[in-house]
């Protein structure tokens, strides 16, 4: 319990620091930029919207706390704002439309390269030295080390442009009405395929090689020996014994990974002009449209906060020693 | 979350440390992955370094014809614009690697002052520190790092460095902190804590030295963090687009849609010398996991075994 109460703490404090990053920056930047966008739309706007502004980017001169309080209301209570590029539409609504692709494609793609990495990983460490040990890890290297955008460039050229496989763009096919059905779905994963690769291909190695490491590294540890020595089956060693145990670190070098594939997921969708929050994020910079910025960092950050939260409570699962508060190690 | 305190190194001879910089240069020749990475890395280094005199024209001339394939004249080949790619690549190298590498140092710098205060001094200060860097580490970094330039209009590439550096210091922090609480305890820490040292002579004479592996490791990846990060917000137009780096070259062959004229040799070359030299890092840094965590040194135990197929059914 104590466990699970220090993780739920920290994705408050975790949450609260994104929000206060969001009021605090415009703030602290000098000549808040936003006011200059803000004085462009003056004449544009409905009283109540630049009202709304005023609240959110501070250009009332009340003290910082109470603007402070007032903008912790806003959010809470869902005044999020009006965007500009899609004005008057709140940003909520243009987050609640594009957010469901992200996780979509974000989602999928990273359970695939979690599970497929770390099964190659126990694989490859058990044939230590063999084949696919001495190919896999350099070559997934370069593609660790290739940066998201240009991958889906590459992709993009290759199999949108040259061999016409793929469309080169957007989430579903132009004009098609979106619903459930089986033409839009099978037109949506058509168009997801270029992305997810992408993103898959920027975060496999990372899983497979932090396997095999921590494969490694158990694989040496006495009570694997012993188990050895005592005719444990070959299939029970690796996965009982060894990968159950590797398997732990992968889990808390998830936090980190996770950021990663979400900043890489972000140029991906802009390469591809995919219609999630990446793109969306893309698009409010280019027009300056500081609501619609300041909303979909807040809602990345709160994605990428509740998947670590998520991790963290499997870990329970996994470890017994945290369930069981025996964790002195 | 714990960090994995089991493989952390064992620092067999505390005082060697004059030669753990030697040592970890030794290794990286004797390993041909390492070896392959560093010959990479200085090939690069090179290139930047003489671009000025290996570059055949003025990087900035918009003066060929334009979209030209690659040709004697143009190795690379034109741009939209008319500009001489070969040229760019070269000069997009130095601010690329100065950027990226200047970066990796600086959150790294700022990763060993958080990480060794917290993991010496410990308590409530540590307490503070770790629970910063903890919410540092989930932050997505490219998203915060874009909400920041939306706000910094046309950053030079210097300070798109310092905010990446800035920014990037937490895991570094949090494996520095890690290592101290390790070592701290140690018999040569009690001893020179006996003789009179001050924290801060202990910090810097005799932990610090005693990690420059992993430190070399986290200037390393630190590097390939913000290079790629650099080069993503650069594409995006987040840098100003008149400075000639990787990244900017990347974003004005996108606005050029050199994908869609079939232009490669326009978008290929800087995204590939991105690749070329992150996998050089990653390369060096093989020889250096393998002196932080002697496991993966040890003897292929596991092959010959795996291959004989046991006798029992």
């Amino acid at each position: 319990m104590h466990y699970i109460v220090n993780r739920l703490i920290f994705f408050v404090l975790s949450l609260w620091a994104a929000v206060t990053i969001n009021f605090a920056l415009p703030r602290l930047m000098p000549g808040n930029p936003a006011l200059a966008m803000f004085a462009k739309f003056q004449g544009q706007m409905q009283p109540q919207a630049l009202k709304a502004l005023e609240l959110q980017f501070g250009f009332n001169n009340q003290p910082w706390y109470i603007q402070y309080f007032t903008y912790l209301r806003e959010l809470v209570t869902g005044h999020w704002g009006l965007s500009f590029t899609y004005y008057p539409t709140p940003v909520t609504t243009v987050i609640h439309n594009s957010l469901p692709w992200t996780l979509g494609l974000v989602g999928v793609a990273t359970v695939l390269s979690v599970f497929l990495g770390t099964a190659l990983g126990i694989f490859i460490s058990w044939r230590r030295g063999g084949f696919w040990d001495n190919i896999l890890p350099p070559v997934t290297m370069f593609f660790q080390a290739v940066p998201y955008f240009w991958m889906a460039l590459v992709l993009l050229f290759v199999f949108g442009f040259k061999l016409s496989w793929f469309p080169m763009a957007h989430g579903y096919g132009e004009g098609m009405p979106a619903g459930w059905n089986r033409p839009f779905l099978s037109s949506m994963l058509y168009h997801a395929v270029l992305p997810g690769i992408t993103i898959f291909l920027g975060s496999f190695s990372g899983w497979m090689i932090g396997m095999r490491n921590n494969m490694i590294y158990t694989l040496g540890e006495d009570y694997v020996v012993f188990a050895e020595a005592k005719g444990v089956s070959p299939q029970r060693l690796m996965i009982m014994y060894a990968a159950r145990n590797a398997i732990l670190p992968q889990v808390t070098s998830f936090a980190i990974a996770i950021g990663n594939v979400v900043s890489g997921s972000i140029l991906t969708e802009v390469v591809f002009s995919y219609p999630g929050i990446g793109n969306q994020l893309n698009t409010a910079v280019l027009n300056e449209d500081y609501p619609l910025i300041q909303a979909a960092f807040l809602i990345i950050a709160i994605a990428v906060l509740v998947a670590n939260l998520v991790v963290d409570l499997l870990y329970t699962r996994l470890d017994p020693r945290v369930r069981t508060e025996g964790a002195t190690a | 979350m714990s960090t994995n305190l089991a493989t952390l190194p064992a620092v067999s001879n505390p005082k060697a440390h004059k030669g753990m910089l030697r040592t970890i240069f030794g290794s990286m020749l004797r390993d041909p992955k390492s070896a392959t990475g560093l010959t990479i890395f200085v090939i690069f280094i090179l290139m930047a370094a003489l671009a000025p005199l290996l570059a055949p024209y003025n990087p900035d001339a918009a003066t060929f014809a334009q979209t030209q394939a690659p040709s004697a004249a143009h190795w690379l080949g034109t741009t939209a614009m008319g500009q001489d790619v070969f040229s760019q690549f070269l000069f997009g190298a130095r601010t690329t690697l100065m950027v990226g590498i200047g970066a990796g140092l600086l959150s790294t710098i700022l990763a060993l002052l958080v990480g060794l205060t917290a993991g010496y001094r410990r308590g409530w200060l540590d307490s503070i520190l770790n629970t910063i860097s903890n919410v540092f580490l989930v932050m997505p970094g490219l998203a915060l790092l874009i909400v920041i330039e939306s706000l910094v209009k046309n950053a030079s590439p210097l300070t798109n460095g310092l905010i990446i550096g800035l920014t990037g210091w937490a895991w570094g922090a949090r494996v520095f902190r890690a290592q101290t609480m390790s070592l701290s305890n140690r018999d040569f820490i009690v001893a020179a804590k006996l003789s009179g040292a001050s924290d801060i002579r202990i910090m810097i004479t005799e932990i610090a030295p005693n990690m420059m592996s992993i430190i070399a490791a986290n200037v390393m990846y630190a590097s390939l963090g913000a290079i790629l990060a650099e080069s993503g917000l650069a594409f995006l137009g987040l840098e100003n687009v008149q400075q000639i780096s990787w990244g900017t070259m990347l974003y004005w062959a996108s606005q050029g849609s050199a994908t869609l004229t079939g232009a490669w040799w326009w978008f290929v070359p800087p995204g590939l010398g991105i690749a070329l030299v992150g996998l050089s890092l990653v390369l060096m840094n093989f020889a250096i996991d393998q002196i932080t965590n002697p496991r993966l040194r040890v003897e292929k135990r596991r092959k010959n075994r795996a291959n004989t197929k046991p006798s029992r059914a």
